[in-house]
């Protein structure tokens, strides 16, 4: 037996946006990352050109040399908008939190001898002024770059470099016994240590790249693969015993860094796979930041590890179709 | 053994000034190459108070809570058809107009912050500008989601997106935000983060979701809701932003005075159509345009520059012009959008009686003698079947982008016109106001994109109305004319299961 309630006729008129149904099909229900993101960013009919920048509008696919008959093709695969990309991060840090919680309780890391401490405040925690300058360059990709395909999880990884750099600043204070003054000894690492004064340079030499994908690409490639991986990655057997408790305490570090890395990959398989120009163009740049990390990482970790962790980036590189 | 454990704030600043470091292999100028062009001086970043101290983690925890919560109401209010419990789909308009209006001023609100998140030397308002500009992108979102379900039922919303870029009354707001994204960074935070946010964001933003609440319409103002806290940071933020460049050097005042006269006015201008959507578009009425300027701008605005009298800073000019004006540009607007329905994506009506003695009893001054009778003229040649429109294409103020259709202080009878020559070029404009703006800065206004010039330059899809229609997408016979006889007033009728007759009454 069947059991009828009788309902008014909701019969859709149409399933989404007109912008959304040119691009998936007409009569198909969208996602809400297609409503959230396609064709959202203005392409026509700007009013004013810039003050600080007459040479080009607000939004311009001049500003970076390479060239996209789409800039809707380089999606997120992660098809990230505002509500799952902070819900992704609430859930990532939750974990990293309890993490915290069983350190502290624990005292795994008041309990480590002095010289393993200064260790880390002086190979681990000035990585946090690397997030800061990682936050700059995803900023400006949002606002410089072209399509919201892109620029907006670029405002998303910005956000989580600052998340990060702030998990760092409170693996610093742990180590100071809430007092800072690990944080200043990092700090001037950051800015005195020779070990450090390649990273330094190489990030700054990345603040006033003016073409946004280079940026991209000198980001992904080089600060990223180079050099962000090294310090979480390849540093356990200097780290001794600290190591477990660090990588407990970085556990949405090596989250992020997955997630991340299947974004910033696609992003640059499928731009460089646009046309023979923009593969040269792009390989280019990927041989010229991989290079400028390398250098930047020797004083850091020696020739070999830096040319091992280098070499490490080529290969990726050249399974996103770039030629190195 | 004592330790110097530190307070919240000390902690907090560690954790986000400290990471900044004065750049050595770059200079810093080359790193930050904007911000001194405006002429603002800036003497001590540090001496910035931090707003409100809000570390990533908890930004994603109370967002991601917000974001549950709000995506729950929105699913439910679409599988449940929530739509049917607006008061009357004449509602639905108030939707169209903000989506098409005012959407996509949050996506550019994002792209904004995003830059001067970037570009402010200092690092306590560039987490905040960032945060900002995390939310923008939010609002954006979410609004686009909430509103989605509303788009498969109704017509004039499936194009917002080409049409903020194109329609001619859309370029008003959308040259708004051009010209602040067109601006340096700190007149970006005074012209948005100041004048829009915090001076004006209560006869907007509020306007809208209570208008949602009046009317049944739970996702919207459950968005509402959820925007809230992110608006009061917003807000901080911006009175943050102003009192900063005006303790850091006195020669910063003239500049920021001048930005809070343009953008106050350059506000005013948009905010005209929030006045009409509040006088003539809700069918359940919040407060009158007139009520709401008295409250929030003559009382609340009063009292903050008051507050920052002490800056040495002035109530922005003309603001007792804006204030005569609120009694007419409600009338004024929806006048002109009456006359050019055929060319708006969104429907019209003339008041009934009921809405007309509500008009006359919230403005006593002027209603009666100045635009009542022309309700009552225009309903009657409706019935008489001489519906009147208005085919002349209009001329635009060269800063405001709204047609020429507002009056001269002290004198509702008479069209207020303005120009000026400038390069041998004669300009035109709808008030003193828009002309100082003009005169202060013609390079910049010179250029812009004005719609009616365009479609006589033909580069809106053809001379004729049913091409600059088509150019725009709209879809003629749907999405503009009036309500009555429209496809919305059909389906809420077979919803509703009444006769279109006795709809329109
Ligand atoms: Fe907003
Ligand atoms: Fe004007």
């Amino acid at each position: 037996m069947t059991v009828e309630i009788k309902t008014i006729d909701f019969e859709p008129k149409r399933q989404t946006f007109g912008h959304v149904a040119r691009r998936i099909g007409e009569g198909k229900p969208a996602t809400r990352y297609q409503e959230a993101v396609l064709d959202v960013q203005a392409t026509a009919n700007f009013h004013y050109k810039p003050l600080w920048e007459p040479e080009y509008w607000a939004y311009d696919t001049a500003k970076t040399k390479v060239v996209m008959q789409d800039w809707y093709k380089p999606l997120d695969p992660r098809q990230y908008y505002y509500a799952t990309y902070n819900i992704s991060r609430a859930n990532m840090n939750q974990s990293n939190e309890r993490n915290f919680t069983f350190v502290e309780d624990k005292e795994l890391l008041e309990k480590l001898p002095q010289a393993t401490k200064d260790l880390l405040i002086n190979r681990l925690v000035p990585v946090r002024h690397l997030h800061w300058g990682a936050n700059m360059n995803m900023s400006e990709i949002c606002q410089r770059g072209y399509g919201t395909a892109i620029t907006s999880p670029c405002i998303f990884s910005a956000g989580d470099h600052l998340g990060m750099a702030q998990i760092i600043g409170r693996i610093g204070l742990e180590l100071d016994g809430q007092t800072g003054d690990g944080l200043e000894t990092a700090k001037d690492a950051w800015m005195n240590d020779a070990s450090w004064q390649g990273i330094r340079k190489l990030i700054e030499d990345t603040l006033v790249l003016k073409d946004w994908f280079e940026l991209f690409v000198a980001q992904a490639l080089g600060v990223n693969a180079v050099i962000f991986d090294y310090i979480y990655n390849g540093q356990d057997e200097a780290f001794g015993a600290a190591s477990l408790p660090i990588s407990m305490l970085t556990e949405f570090v090596s989250d992020w860094s997955k997630d991340e890395v299947k974004w910033s990959d696609s992003v640059i398989k499928v731009v460089a796979a646009e046309s023979v120009e923009n593969k040269a163009t792009v390989s280019a740049w990927a041989k010229q930041w991989i290079a400028a990390a390398q250098d930047a990482l020797t004083p850091f970790a020696g020739a070999d590890n830096a040319k091992a962790q280098a070499d490490k980036a080529r290969e990726k590189a050249k399974k996103l179709g770039l030629e190195i | 053994m004592a330790v110097k454990k530190m307070g919240l704030k000390q902690k907090y600043a560690h954790l986000t000034r400290g990471l900044d470091w004065e750049t050595s292999y770059q200079k810093m100028d080359d790193v930050f190459p904007y911000d001194q062009f405006e002429g603002i001086k800036i003497t001590d970043w540090s001496k910035w108070e931090d707003p409100f101290r809000l570390t990533m983690d908890s930004y994603w925890k109370f967002q991601a809570e917000k974001e549950r919560k709000l995506y729950a109401v929105i699913d439910a209010f679409a599988q449940n058809n929530g739509q049917l419990n607006v008061s009357d789909a004449r509602y639905i308009n108030v939707l169209k107009l903000f989506l098409t209006g005012v959407s996509p001023l949050e996506y550019q609100a994002h792209r904004g912050f995003a830059f001067t998140g970037r570009h402010m030397r200092g690092v306590g308002p560039r987490i905040a500008a960032q945060m900002q500009s995390l939310d923008e992108l939010r609002h954006f979102q979410t609004q686009a989601h909430t509103i989605s379900h509303y788009n498969k039922f109704f017509d004039g919303i499936a194009e917002f997106q080409h049409m903020h870029d194109r329609v001619w009354y859309l370029s008003v707001p959308k040259s708004f935000f051009d010209d602040a994204r067109a601006s340096g960074p700190f007149e970006f935070m005074i012209a948005i983060g100041f004048a829009f946010e915090y001076v004006l964001t209560n006869l907007l933003f509020v306007p809208f979701m209570s208008g949602a609440a009046y009317n049944g319409d739970m996702s919207t103002v459950t968005f509402g809701f959820s925007a809230q806290s992110d608006e009061s940071r917003h807000m901080t933020l911006g009175i943050e932003v102003i009192k900063f460049l005006l303790e850091q050097h006195p020669d910063n005042l003239p500049i920021v005075q001048k930005w809070v006269d343009k953008w106050f006015w350059r506000g005013f201008k948009v905010l005209g159509l929030v006045a009409m959507m509040m006088d003539y578009m809700l069918p359940k009425k919040v407060m009158s345009w007139k009520e709401a300027w008295e409250i929030y701008f003559t009382e609340a605005g009063g009292s903050l520059f008051t507050d920052l009298e002490r800056y040495g800073l002035k109530v922005p000019k003309y603001a007792d012009v804006a204030t005569e004006m609120a009694e007419h540009i409600s009338h004024q607007n929806w006048a002109v959008f009456y006359q050019y329905t055929h060319a708006a994506a969104f429907h019209t009506w003339t008041p009934d009686k009921e809405h007309l003695d509500w008009l006359s009893e919230k403005y006593p001054n002027t209603f009666d003698k100045y635009y009542r009778p022309r309700w009552e003229m225009w309903a009657k040649m409706d019935e008489e079947g001489k519906r009147f429109y208005n085919m002349a294409l209009p001329q635009l103020c060269q800063t405001c982008q709204i047609p020429m259709a507002y009056t001269e202080p002290g004198d509702p009878t008479q069209i207020s016109f303005r120009c000026t020559e400038w390069n041998g070029e004669m300009y035109h404009f709808c008030s003193d106001g828009c002309k100082d703006i003009f005169d202060d800065e013609p390079e910049k206004y010179a250029q812009s994109w004005l719609p009616v010039h365009q479609i006589f330059q033909g580069n809106c899809g053809g001379p004729t109305v049913p091409d600059v229609l088509n150019w725009y997408r709209l879809n003629a016979g749907a999405d503009n004319m009036d309500y009555v006889g429209s496809p919305d007033e059909q389906i809420w009728n077979s919803w509703k299961g009444k006769a279109p007759a006795e709809a329109a009454e």
